[in-house]
């Protein structure tokens, strides 16, 4: 089983495997594997909006921004001005982080530096789309307490990642 | 096909056979994860946030669906440290994402920036909750 998973191509291991649970699931529940199968279709239709979006996104920053301008506004030398771009391009940008991760692989090719890409996925809570339900649920003072500290914690999170990842050198391409 | 196209159907190759491996997995996850949110939260101010953080980061998904669950957790009693930690770890702490983030971003950085996150998360539960009872 081993040697079969290591012949797949990496893109293609992890939905392998997820493939085999699903197999080795259904031997036991039929239903409910048909039951997660359907919720993930429905899932995949909520958000291929946000992946179009994002890709689109992604083809326009490749077309028209080159490596000097993101360096400028969030490279190693973005100072304080890149910090405040994260922090707000965080909390306009909503979409789960995972849609988000390969946009920020090509903005990090391209210069952008670890502690602004930390901020940018950390802050999925403080977003104006999900603030009016987090309101809903929990109540403005709720959060309004919780997004001051999640936005403290997530500029501390990006200055460690910072300190610890200075020489980290980029995934190769798969 | 221009440069900037070609990088772009490239990232999507990657990362399309990935997402849908993440999707089937988290559906396959989250029902069973969640029969089991009632009976683990105990009450205790120390481990609730613990293990609302470690449930947070198994289940990963949009915001929403969080506050969703964390909305029914709070009404069937489970703390709110609990609570704040769970919704923060949920959409911050992604152990079902790391193939994704790691092919993107590289293993050490997905490496620490989940689990700063997932410190942080409880962090953020105790200082958010004693500041609600600071300012009641």
């Amino acid at each position: 089983m081993n040697n079969f998973i290591k012949k797949i191509p990496n893109r293609y291991r992890f939905l392998t495997v997820v493939l085999l649970i699903y197999v080795t699931t259904s031997i036991f529940d039929m239903d409910f594997v048909f039951s997660s199968l359907k919720k993930s279709a429905l899932n995949l239709f909520e958000i291929l909006p946000i992946i179009l979006f994002v890709y689109i996104l992604m083809y326009l920053i490749n077309r028209y921004v080159n490596t000097k301008i993101i360096q400028k506004h969030m490279g190693q030398e973005s100072g304080i001005k890149g910090w405040l771009y994260a922090i707000l391009g965080s909390i306009i940008i909503s979409g789960p982080a995972y849609l988000l991760f390969p946009l920020i692989g090509e903005l990090k090719k391209s210069g952008m530096k670890n502690s602004l890409i930390a901020i940018f996925l950390n802050n999925k809570n403080v977003q104006l789309s999900f603030l009016p339900p987090m309101v809903y649920y929990f109540g403005l003072r709720f959060t309004v307490v919780i997004s001051i500290y999640i936005i403290i914690f997530t500029v501390l999170s990006g200055i460690i990642i910072d300190k610890v990842l200075k020489n980290e050198k980029l995934p190769q391409d798969v | 096909m221009n440069i900037a196209l070609k990088k772009t159907i490239g990232s999507l190759q990657i990362t399309a056979p990935i997402i849908l491996g993440v999707l089937l997995f988290i559906n396959l996850l989250n029902p069973l994860l969640q029969k089991f949110y009632p009976s683990i939260f105990t009450g205790n101010y120390l481990i609730d946030p613990l293990i609302g953080a470690i449930a947070g980061s198994a289940s990963f998904g949009i915001p929403i669906i969080s506050y969703i669950t964390g909305g029914e957790l709070l009404k069937q009693g489970v703390s709110l440290l609990a609570v704040i930690a769970f919704i923060l770890s949920w959409s911050t702490v992604g152990l079902v994402m790391m193939p994704l983030e790691i092919t993107h971003l590289g293993k050490k950085f997905a490496i620490w920036r989940n689990s700063i996150n997932f410190f942080t998360s409880i962090i953020i539960a105790i200082l958010t909750a004693i500041t609600l009872n600071l300012i009641k």
